[in-house]
């Protein structure tokens, strides 16, 4: 090899980031050779299959698996009773701690007596096949003592509401209220104020690959392998740990590629420890793998809220207050915490100066699947509370909404800007940083915001109805503690990066190889990235909340740089030249005017893997490998706003998003070609939330909506064309300026469209108040809005613009 | 997901198949044709047939024959096979423009005609088609056989008049004169779902005038018919936007409207409005 | 109590016999029996497109066909795509270069539809792309990378450059 043309540093370190690379997970799945779950076939392998409730709630009098047993090929039918011996509890306490809580609401492994939604498991076949698992699910007999169901949120907490758990008092699990400044003060000097009643409906994560678990016991070793598509293979490791009341080293976790994640396989569920208990009881591999309907009825979902507000704003339309009301549907157990809400009540502020603000948010227990994290947690409902606000009062004011906003953002000169608020940890909320105005003013220039309305008046002259609305957002992004990361050579050269990530689609091995290969001076290809597995680091926290580049990746970085830094001082001794007089390039160290003088990474590894009897150069320890545990408390803000365009059929109702353009600013990218894909997921996943994606439930909490025929996810033909812009505001919180991007896309989209199809029926005066909105919906607002305009002949509502 | 047992029969000719259907008829043996339909209700366990009767493999059952006056179209010919225009006269340009409205190509290559109308989905494309053409539906079962008009085969929501051993074994589609125009309009939530509603409308055009007219919808009632009072409002008409819209609210105001949790009263004929008013709009491309 | 079938097909080019359960689907058949673990199961009842092979050349959802549906048939998987251990097929190439893959579980059934795209339609307009794979759900992408890639490969395949 030759060191001509190359700087003193060899290949320079941060030279790889900020570029797009090609992934190194793509050949495998786009040659079928991937290993998700469901691919992972053992010899003896037996298959589960789950009984699940046909009720949203009701006592079990009765449970009579003889039949089930019976039938040739079942080996063992289980419920509560047959796991207790092997627990240390029956339940899966998994809440993040809160001194909120009113009710614990912990979720059975199997059913307890009583079932609280349609779904909840109550017994699992064990058989040679899953055809045959699920003949047996048909022999096994319940007595159901059916009880009232608790449908909706708002009815639960009713005075003599039906009571979700026959057990617990009342419906209300917990109680929290956001509030700063006078709020009273703020609407007493109010020059105008505006209402908005919203609702934000429930819809699920829905990966293409649902969940699974194959469970392993050696009873050699009395070690319990479990591979999971969890996005938490460490926290699984620890709940089981706790509930099987097993040491750490007996047991490991291992997340195989996975499906996509997004948000619903962060949780630990029962499933996760059934298929355990029915390897342990049976002593041979078994698999469970979630077919799609029972991923609608007992994987968990979000986003129902119900908010009730009001915003005080002076006579420029600066905003001096914001109060009110917000229900949230908890579902039946508490799979997760309180963080939803969390995020629901932090991201209405967290965009714009709000001197003021008092939110108080009522969880309630309802007969349906448990709520927890979907790609956006919470956050697209503050958007969509905010933004849906901040159009009423532009609409009140005859102001263009987009001034509204600009008066009312956060500026750049201010950052960082802190919010009198602290996160569900307790850590106070500082938006790093970042240029809000600029973002907005980004997207309104891609739009022609303001040659819009001509284009609109020519639309609306030919019949048809455009729009345009816009939504601005911030995301919590990277959330902590630490995420490590160890980065190990080994003596034939080969260069390792182990961490408690979780890789569920979003290219986390391919990101940690961009950062190694970046400081080692190799290519990406040259580097294996191990994650979520609990057998090779100790510690993990997972894949969610936009949390994997930000924590997992500045660990990596790190660690990468300590190797890097060691190998240089290794060679540098060896040869006797300093730092500076040193390349690292194509897997060597060596003088960069003399390259002859130098090491492979392998003979650096094997010069302090250690030899019997013989030193380690001085001044070094032992081994080439680095584990870091980058830690970060305060979360990186991630920023952004979008603009959509819409036609809506005022015949149909139906409407079409024609455009979406989306600028965001994740501070410093690593690959940009994977934020983009990151974003374009979000903001398909978050057109579905503005127009198709319902999750629905008769008045006995039944699920009606359980297939995909039902069940509207986007399809490739309800794309709009989208523009993405970027902006790069590096956060000072970690040493590369990273912030997430997972979530970014899903956070305004839903109320962009819903700003841009009001503004395209701003000539009959419908005021847009859900998402999804549904054809229906849609011309029953225009029909009410023509007989109110029958009944008050007045000027037709004026554009909002 | 996956699905009970069941007895599986490959009969080799229809003969066989017809022998089968009457032999296990008791115990609830079902056609297997595309499966596109039954497939999913078995894997739901919705259906859980004792027999599957599967007619993939009798030949002469895939055919479309196109020698006669009508066309005739056998039991396993497949939606896919109407993408290109089986014929160069009207009647195979809108078979044509129909089918690229039906599912998605995977569907289309295995889903079949006369599958759609035995499973008489309100929805159904072909449903709407063969009543609008006037097909004649050919019923067999073991040493009978019968026909029955497109009018006279749908009872409703997902039933026909076919009984559990008969199987329509094909049918014929009279052919449309060559001054014949059709317009055809579909909305549906997405791209290739079940229609929230369709419409096809046929009128010859004579002397500028329209005559014979023909209107039926998809999706708006529990099957499809003929609609003639908004067939009324157009024959003896020039077409214009006028008399378009005069049929369309003639047959929004004709259809019992199906609803959903979806789409209410009000909603579906909104949509039977306006997808007639639409397929006429096209009939004059 | 369950009843068998001797079948005999190709898949990917090789002769494949085996006796099977009259119940089991091709799907399952290709997943468990061969182990081409490529195809997936999404949904398994026709809607979400993961299991799209091709029958003869042409795309069918392997979920809602039985395997003893596919005697005497040839299949194609996305195992069979690739041209050999080394390359890919230009579509897998574009794919990767336009990242319209993130977590990949789609994009079997992707490939396979765009592959009878791509051979009745050599020169697809981006919205007979959209139309093509408007039956394949895709959680990640949000779909637009894929029909860049799909363009970008139908491009080369034109000019008969490999990949």
């Amino acid at each position: 090899m030759s060191a001509a043309g190359m700087n003193a540093g060899g290949s320079k370190a941060g030279s790889l980031i900020g570029k797009s690379m090609p992934r190194l997970e793509d050949k495998a799945l786009l040659r079928g050779t991937a290993r998700f779950i469901d691919d992972i076939n053992l010899p003896g392998m037996l298959h589960v299959a789950f009984l699940r409730s046909g009720f949203a709630h009701a006592r079990i009098e009765r449970i009579d698996c003889a039949a089930a047993r019976a039938l040739p090929g079942v080996h063992a039918v289980l419920t509560l009773d047959d796991l207790k011996p092997l627990l240390t509890t029956p339940y899966l306490v998994v809440a993040l701690p809160s001194p909120h809580f009113k009710l614990d609401l912990h979720r059975p492994a199997l059913a307890d007596g009583e079932v609280r939604h349609v779904g909840e498991p109550i017994a699992a076949v064990v058989a040679d096949s899953r055809y045959i698992a699920e003949d047996a699910l048909a022999l096994i007999e319940v007595d159901y003592d059916p009880l009232p169901a608790v449908a909706d949120c708002r009815a639960a907490l009713q005075p003599g509401a039906d009571l979700s758990h026959a057990d617990q008092p009342h419906n209300l699990v917990a109680e929290l209220r956001t509030e700063f400044g006078d709020i009273e003060q703020a609407f007493a000097k109010a020059a105008h104020i505006s209402r908005a009643d919203l609702w934000v409906h429930r819809g699920g994560g829905h990966s293409m690959e649902c969940r699974g678990d194959v469970a392993i016991y050696d009873d050699v070793q009395d070690h319990l392998t479990l591979y999971s598509s969890t996005q938490a293979p460490h926290a699984a490791m620890q709940q089981l740990a706790k509930i099987l009341g097993r040491p750490e080293t007996g047991l490991r976790v291992i997340t195989p590629d996975v499906g996509g994640g997004f948000g619903p396989k962060l949780i630990f569920y029962p499933e996760d420890v059934v298929v355990s208990c029915a390897a342990l009881l049976l002593k041979r591999p078994v698999k469970w793998v979630e077919d799609r309907r029972e991923n609608f009825i007992a994987t968990t979902q979000e986003r129902d809220q119900y908010w009730s507000m009001e915003i005080a704003v002076d006579d420029q339309a600066r905003i001096l207050g914001l109060r009110g009301e917000m229900l949230h549907d908890h579902g039946a157990y508490t799979a997760r915490g309180l963080n939803v809400a969390y995020g629901s009540a932090h991201t209405v502020v967290m965009p714009y100066e709000v001197p003021a603000y008092d939110l108080n948010i009522k969880l309630a227990v309802t007969n349906k699947v448990p709520v927890t994290p979907v790609r956006g947690a919470g956050q697209p409902q503050g958007a969509f509370a905010m933004e849906r606000l901040l159009d009423v009062v532009a609409q009140e004011m005859g102001l263009d909404r987009a001034e509204v906003r600009r008066r009312n953002l956060v500026r750049a000169e201010d950052m960082p800007r802190s919010k009198p608020i602290v996160t569900r940890g307790g850590i106070d909320v500082v938006l790093d940083s970042g240029d809000l105005p600029a973002a907005q003013a980004d997207v309104l220039r891609a739009a022609d915001w303001d040659g819009f309305k001509a284009r609109q008046r020519a639309a609306l002259a030919e019949g048809r109805y455009i729009g345009l609305g816009l939504a601005n957002f911030v995301e919590a992004t990277g959330r902590g503690p630490f995420e490590p990361a160890t980065v190990r050579v080994d003596i034939t050269g080969r260069i390792s990066v182990m961490t408690g990530a979780a890789a569920m689609g979003q290219s986390t091995k391919s990101m940690l190889a961009q950062l190694v290969a970046d400081q080692l001076g190799v290519s990406m290809q040259q580097i294996e990235a191990i994650t979520g597995d609990t057998a090779r680091i100790a510690l993990g926290i997972g894949g969610f909340n936009s949390r994997q580049t930000v924590m997992a990746g500045s660990s990596a970085h790190l660690a990468a740089k300590a190797i890097r830094e060691k190998m240089i001082k290794i060679v540098g001794h060896r040869f006797n030249a300093v730092e500076e007089e040193l390349a690292v390039a194509d897997g060597r160290v060596f003088v960069a005017n003399d390259p002859e003088r130098g090491m492979s990474f392998g003979e650096i590894a094997q010069a302090v893997a250690g030899l019997p009897g013989y030193v380690l150069p001085p001044g070094v320890s032992a081994g080439l490998e680095a584990t870091e545990y980058f830690t970060q408390d305060a979360m990186a803000y991630t920023n952004g706003a979008a603009v959509a365009e819409v036609e809506v059929d005022v015949e149909t109702g139906d409407v079409r998003v024609h455009r979406l353009i989306l600028s965001h600013d994740c501070g410093q990218q690593i690959n940009p070609m994977i934020v983009d894909g990151q974003l374009m997921g979000g903001i398909a996943h978050g057109l579905g939330n503005a127009l198709f994606e319902r999750m629905g439930f008769d008045d006995q909490a039944q699920p009606v909506t359980t297939n995909y025929g039902e069940y509207l996810l986007v399809g490739a033909g309800e794309m709009p064309e989208v523009s993405l812009l970027h902006r790069s505001s590096p956060t000072p919180l970690n040493p590369l300026g990273l912030k997430g991007v997972g979530e970014a896309g899903v956070i305004p989209t839903p109320a962009a469209i819903a700003s841009a199809i009001e503004d395209a029926l701003s000539p009959f005066g419908v005021r847009i108040c859900q998402a999804p909105i549904a054809p229906q919906e849609i011309l029953s607002l225009i029909e009410a809005a023509r007989q109110n305009a029958d009944a008050n002949p007045a000027p037709l509502a004026a554009g909002m613009r | 997901m996956k699905v009970a047992p069941f007895h599986y029969h490959a009969p080799a000719s229809k003969q066989e198949a017809l022998d089968l259907l009457a032999h296990y008829e008791p115990e609830d043996a079902r056609i297997l044709a595309g499966g596109q339909s039954l497939i999913p209700m078995m894997a739901f366990r919705l259906a859980r047939p004792g027999h599957l009767i599967d007619i993939n493999r009798i030949p002469g059952l895939h055919g479309i024959d196109l020698r006669g006056d009508a066309i005739y179209i056998g039991a396993i010919a497949r939606h896919a096979a109407f993408e290109k225009p089986i014929e160069p006269g009207p009647t195979g340009r809108l078979l044509a423009d129909v089918a690229a409205a039906i599912g998605h190509a995977p569907i289309r290559s295995r889903g079949t005609f006369c599958g759609s109308l035995a499973n008489a989905d309100p929805a159904s494309e072909w449903c709407m088609t063969a009543t609008a053409l006037g097909a004649r539906m050919r019923i067999e079962k073991s040493g009978a056989l019968r026909e029955l008009e497109a009018s006279e085969f749908f009872f409703g929501i997902m039933t026909t008049a076919l009984e559990a051993d008969e199987m329509l074994t094909g049918l014929t589609l009279p052919r449309l004169p060559a001054d014949a125009r059709h317009g055809f309009y579909e909305t549906s939530r997405r791209a290739g779902d079940f229609a929230l509603g369709a419409a096809l409308a046929i009128y010859r055009l004579q002397d500028g005038r329209m005559q014979d007219a023909r209107i039926v919808l998809a999706g708006a009632e529990p099957h499809p018919r003929r609609l003639a009072d908004a067939e009324a409002c157009l024959n003896g008409e020039v077409p214009s936007d006028a008399a378009f819209r005069a049929a369309a609210e003639a047959a929004a105001n004709a259809i019992d409207p199906l609803t959903d949790g979806q789409v209410d009263a009000g909603l579906r004929c909104d949509i039977a409005r306006a997808v007639c008013h639409r397929a006429l709009l096209r009939s004059l491309a | 109590m369950s009843e068998t079938r001797s079948i005999s097909l190709t898949v990917n080019g090789r002769a494949v016999a085996a006796d099977v359960e009259v119940r089991l689907t091709l799907a399952d058949f290709l997943r468990q029996n061969l182990r081409l673990t490529g195809t997936h199961l999404g949904c398994e009842h026709g809607v979400c497109g993961a299991c799209t092979i091709l029958l003869d050349g042409r795309s069918a959802r392997s979920c809602l066909m039985l395997a003893v549906q596919a005697n005497g048939h040839a299949i194609t998987t996305v195992e069979g795509l690739a041209p050999n251990a080394e390359q890919m097929h230009p579509l897998q190439i574009a794919f990767q270069e336009q990242h319209a893959l993130q977590c990949g579980f789609c994009t079997p059934g992707m490939l396979t539809t765009l592959t009878e795209l791509l051979r009745d339609n050599p020169d697809p307009s981006a919205a007979q792309v959209r139309e093509a794979i408007s039956g394949n759900l895709c959680r990640c992408t949000g779909y637009n990378s894929i029909v860049d890639a799909t363009l970008q490969a139908a491009k080369k395949l034109r000019e008969g450059v490999p990949g």
